[in-house]
Order: structure tokens, then sequence, then C-alpha cells
């Protein structure tokens, strides 16, 4: 086994700065593929954005907001086959659109709704994860499982910086690393647990270094660097696909939005580097990147964003449309093969509500 | 049929399942190398190589989380857990997870996945060897749980936990791994879950146990002079067989229930509280609980005065003769 050394200090980089200085190409990244990132970006931008409003009207519950995440999340998504397994936190409720899940699907989710429960099958993308990091273990069981089947595809999974503190995040990393599984896991260091900043939840002086400890690469990268994203995550499904096992990358940004929209972080965070990092913040950089290298103008800009506007007021539409949903699903697909007791509930149920 | 021992049995089981089925494996610490702790999966790894027997990370939670996307896989996973309560790290797998993902998905994705492990007390052991846990896990919505007492129904149910849709946990009564011996049949055998077993038929009494319960009330049966005592295995806590509890309480009107685990919500209190709704008209005195005190499982040396004993059974069942 090649030996595994601690990830590199400095942030990976592709998008240089505003004016193009430090600029570079990622191989093999045609324009085609360079548009197809941005319109996710701005598909998932426009989703995050648009679902802070519909909670504000009360269309949606409670909804974790990702804005500035885009870039880690489309970013890594490209690197992806069709055939790989994404298994997202909260944080990566909507990446399944970027899968051809239909926005009203994710908002149902949201709207606590049962049309927001999808097969995961239909889209290679698992539930989402509300606790902390104890989907990282069926990750790298996914994984295990698909090698020792003899099939060829790989798992990323996604959580963040205060996951890494769980002990599920231990032991599937490890499970991975002793399995040898075909896993990248992918790590959203934005800085914050809700108020917690990440110096109070490890001592290590990155996160990237506790791969090391597990036998594996990590990889640091600018998590609002949606091409230094993607290349990573090439890179580490490749060293998958050969079979040499998982990549951790840490991907590195700051939390410029509430954790959630129940959530007010003028109590904990500081807004002066909340205000820069707006400035900086992802979709914006990587449009300057294509600009800078005529890629994008107006015209297709407008007509990206119109697409994914018009995409949320479908699913918008199409989730408020969804019938109420029958108390019957109460006792529903807990099991297959349900203890006799949910019917006598379900009859005394009914004639109790009239 | 073959005269084997529980541990037996359950080594006999695999041996079968796996070879019929190329989607079963066993998981768990040591299960591979040494075969368990207790040999139950001895030979598996030697005949159907390292993958499909495999030695895990020593993990409770990191095996049943596996486990899970093992199943995502297309994979029927056996989790060894090494004892009763090493297995409390997995139950935070259990109760987000494994209880939930079926349902998560709208009723589109199967678990089919079981976790198997020795358990209870009398067997001289250091702390936290000797629990009954089985209550935590009944608790827990989207999971079956079943403990056979005898050999034929150690394999049988360990067959149909694995044959099952469901996820199902399976303990095995530890105490009597290697003393209890009986017939079981050879090839292909399945105790479907949800039914009890009518140990020994009585007319004045039953006692109600499951696992390694069952042979004290069977020696408090023996004890009880002139009186005719009924023993009912639930040996499936769920889907439980309420049909054939109430069918015995109707029967006899006098029901003892036995259980090693600590008493406050224990099962045995949800086994009362069925008769108490059901059967109250059929009963002829109180339904009494015989279980283990609300304390930590003892040190070894004092073990026996926690465990339920047949004098405990024979004194409740004389009180509810006498009520």
């Amino acid at each position: 086994m090649a030996q595994v050394l601690p990830a590199e200090r400095d942030l990976r980089r592709v998008i240089g700065d505003a004016d193009g200085a430090g600029d570079r190409e990622v191989e093999r990244l045609g324009e085609q593929e360079l548009l197809e990132l941005y319109r996710s970006m701005v598909m998932l931008r426009t989703y995050d954005e648009r679902s802070v409003v519909y909670h504000s009207q009360g269309r949606i519950g409670t909804y974790a907001i990702f804005w500035n995440h885009e870039a880690m999340q489309a970013g890594a998504f490209h690197a992806l086959k069709d055939e790989d397994w994404i298994f997202p936190s909260y944080r990566e409720s909507a990446i399944g659109l970027l899968r051809g899940m239909p926005a009203s699907t994710v908002l149902s989710w949201w709207r606590g709704h049962p049309a927001g429960w999808w097969n995961p099958e239909d889209f290679r993308v698992a539930s989402i994860c509300v606790p902390i990091g104890t989907h990282v273990p069926h990750a790298a069981g996914l994984a295990w499982g698909k090698k020792l089947k003899g099939e060829s595809a790989c798992a990323i999974v996604f959580f963040g910086d205060g996951a890494t503190s769980e002990g599920a995040f231990h032991e599937g990393a490890n499970f991975a690393a002793v399995t040898g599984a075909p896993l990248v896991l992918f790590c959203n260091n934005n800085g914050w647990a809700i108020s917690t900043p990440v110096e109070a939840q490890t001592r290590a002086e990155t996160l990237a270094d506790k791969a090391v400890g597990y036998g594996m690469p990590g990889l640091r990268v600018d998590g609002t660097d949606v091409l230094a994203c993607y290349e990573a995550t090439r890179e580490a499904v490749a060293r998958a696909r050969r079979g040499e096992g998982p990549t951790f990358i840490e991907a590195v940004s700051y939390r410029t939005a509430p954790h959630a929209t129940a959530d007010d972080p003028r109590a904990y965070i500081d807004l002066d580097r909340v205000e820069q990092e707006k400035k900086r913040e992802c979709v914006g950089r990587f449009a300057g990147y294509l600009r800078r290298a005529g890629i994008l103008h107006d015209d297709l800009a407008s007509s990206i964003a119109a697409e994914a506007a018009e995409a949320m007021r479908e699913g918008i539409k199409a989730a408020e449309a969804e019938p109420p949903a029958d108390i019957e699903l109460l006792f529903a697909h807990a099991y297959v093969d349900p203890p006799s007791s949910f019917a006598s509930d379900l009859e005394e149920l009914r004639r109790t509500r009239g | 049929m073959a005269e084997l021992s529980i541990v037996e049995a359950i080594n006999d089981c695999f041996n079968v399942e796996l070879e019929r089925d190329p989607a079963v494996m066993v998981m768990g610490e040591d299960v591979g190398r040494a075969g368990g702790v207790f040999r139950a999966t001895a030979g598996l790894r030697d005949r159907f190589g390292a993958d499909r027997c495999f030695d895990t990370p020593l993990a409770e939670a990191g095996i049943l989380g596996t486990a899970v996307g093992l199943c995502m896989a297309g994979w029927r996973p056996v989790c060894e857990m090494q004892y009763d309560a090493f297995s409390y790290p997995c139950l935070d797998q259990l109760i987000t997870h494994v209880g939930r993902y079926r349902w998560r998905t709208g009723g589109k994705m199967q678990f089919p996945l079981v976790i198997r492990m020795p358990y209870g007390g009398g067997v001289r052991a250091p702390e936290l060897h000797d629990d009954s846990p089985e209550t935590y896990y009944v608790h827990t919505p989207g999971v079956k749980v079943a403990i056979p007492s005898t050999p034929a129904d150690a394999k049988g149910i360990l067959a149909a936990a694995i044959r099952d849709p469901d996820p199902v946990v399976v303990f095995e009564p530890k105490l009597h791994y290697r003393t209890l011996k009986g017939e079981v049949p050879e090839g292909e055998y399945v105790v479907p879950l949800g039914q009890a077993r009518l140990a020994r038929e009585g007319e004045d009494v039953t006692l109600v146990a499951y696992g390694s319960m069952v042979p004290v009330c069977e020696a408090a049966a023996d004890a009880l002079d002139g009186v005719s005592v009924e023993v009912l295995d639930i040996r499936s806590l769920k889907p439980l067989d309420e049909d054939a509890l109430l069918a015995s309480a109707a029967k006899t009107g006098r029901v003892v229930i036995v259980q090693e685990a600590p008493r406050v919500c224990g099962f045995a209190a949800e086994l009362a509280a069925i008769l108490a709704e059901k059967a109250i008209l059929d009963l002829r005195g109180p339904v009494l609980r015989v279980t283990g005190y609300d304390v930590p499982y003892p040190y070894w040396q004092i073990e026996d005065a926690y465990m339920p004993s047949v004098e405990r059974v024979t004194a409740a069942v004389c009180r509810l003769l006498e009520f």
C-alpha cells in the first residue's frame, strides 16, 4: 500500500482572484462540462434561495440553508458517474435535483409530506440523514457491498465539520478503509456546527489530517471553488475505481447563512467575516471565471437563471398540489409484514376521528 | 434428526442458509478466524470465504451501520454482537436507521438484516456479559425480535430471521448454548416468527416465558406437585402470538410471567398489559411477574440471587393459586 501522508495545509484552488490572477484549467474539462457545472450550481442556488422565501411564507417547514455550499455539492456531483451513490446530510437535501429528482419531491420533504419520500434506487441518492454523521457507515457499507459484488459503482458521503466528532464518522471511515470500500468522504467544513466553531470540535490542525489515522489520503480544497471540489473528487473517485479504497476530502468555507431557518447566528458569528465571504460567494466566483474564459455571457446566464426559476415555480406548485396524506400512511411502510395490531389500531383511529 | 446443542444448531443453520442464498453474509467481531467467541460461526470462513464470514473492526455501531449500506447493495447481512451488553453502541443505528429506513423510502427498499447475540446471565462472567436487553430492541418500531429456547428453535428461528424481509433481532440464551441439547431437523428448517410454542400443557396455571427462562419454568412445573402447569414459550416477541397467550390465559385463568431482564417496562409488563386489556374476565387472579430486579446485573458471586429461580416461580404460582 502506498504511504499515506498528512494532508497539505494549503487549500487547493483552480479559480483565481476576481481579476483572473491564479486562474487555471482542469484537465479534460471542456466548455460543455463547465456550463453543466454552472447550471447545477444555479439550480441549487435557486432552490436554496426560493426555499428560504417559501419558509418565510409558511409554505415549507424549518429548512437547512446551504447558500454558498453549491460549489461543494455541484463540484463533487459532477465527478461522479450515474451509477455512483450519494449519501446526503440535510445540508445536501436538494442534491437529488442534479440526478433528475423533481424539486417538488425535496420541497415535499421539507413540507413534512410523504410525497417527499423517494426510492433511493431511482436516483442512487440515499435518504436525507438528519442525525449527524450516522450515514457514514451506510455509505461505507454500500460501497463495500458493491465492491464485493464486483460492481464498479462507488459512493460519496457528505457531512459537516461537526460530524467528524461523532463516533459514527469514525466507525464508518475506519470500516471503509479496512474493507477498501470505493468511497469518498466529503467533509463540508464551513467552520460552524450551529454555534460551535470548528476550533471547539477538534485540536487537529486540519480535519483532513484525520485521514492519515485511517490510512487514507486527505485532500484540502477551497470549498467555494467548484473546480477545486470537482478536481479533488474526480481524483478520489478514480482512486476508488482503481481499487485503492476511500479518500477524505475537506472542503473549507465559512458559513455565510444561518444553520437553518430557525437559527439566528448574530449571537455567535463574525458578521464582518460573513460580509467578506458573501462578496466571494461560490456561484458568482465561478460565473466570473467562466466570463473571463469567454464561456458565459449575459444572455446565457439569464436563460440558465430563468430555467432554474421555472423549475422551482413548477416544484412548489406540484408540492402544494399534493393531496393531504391519508392517515393510513401512519401504519404503512415500516414493515413489509406489519404486526397484526396495526389493523385494529387503524380501525380505532378512523372511528375516533369521526 | 441430529441431537445438537443450541450453538451447534445455530452453526448448522448458518451452513444451510449461506449455502442456500449467496446474498447472505455473516459479519461481526471474531466471527471469521476464530469462528465466534462461542464458535457459533466456526468453519464458515473456510467454507464460504472471508468475504461472507467477515471479521469486522471492533465497532458495533459500525457493524450495524455498514449492514444498512450492505442491504442497499443487495446483501442480507447477519450481524453478530459478541455479547448482549456490547450491543448497546449499535442501538444508535438500530433506532435512528434500521427501524426507519424502509419507512423512509416509502416501502421501496428492504433491509433484510439480522442482528444476533448471546444474552443473559448465570455464566460467571465479568460485568456487561450478562444482560437481557430485549426490551430496548422490541420497543423500536420497524424491528422484529425473537428469542428461542431450544436447539431446534435456535435453528428454525434464525433461518426465519435470515429469510425475513424486515430487520430481525435474535437473542440466544448463552447459559444453555452448550448444556441444552435436543433434536434438530436436518437441512432447511424454518420456524415462522409470530408463533408461540406450547412447551407443556396444563390446566391450573400458565407460566409464560422465553429464552433462558423457559427451562426455569419447566423445572418449576416439575417441582409443583399436584398442580397442572402449562408452559408457554413466547419465542417471538414481535410479532407476538397474542392468540396463544390469550388462549392459555382463558384455559387456566392464572398467569405468571417470568423474565430475566429488570422489571420496570420489561416485556413481561407488555404481556401483562395485554392480559389486562383482553383477558380480564378469564382471569381468576392477578397476573404476576417474576423478573430480575431493577439493578445493574450483579457481580457473579451473587448473580444467582438476581436470576429468577425455580423457588421464586413456584412461590408465585402458590400465591396465585391461593388468591
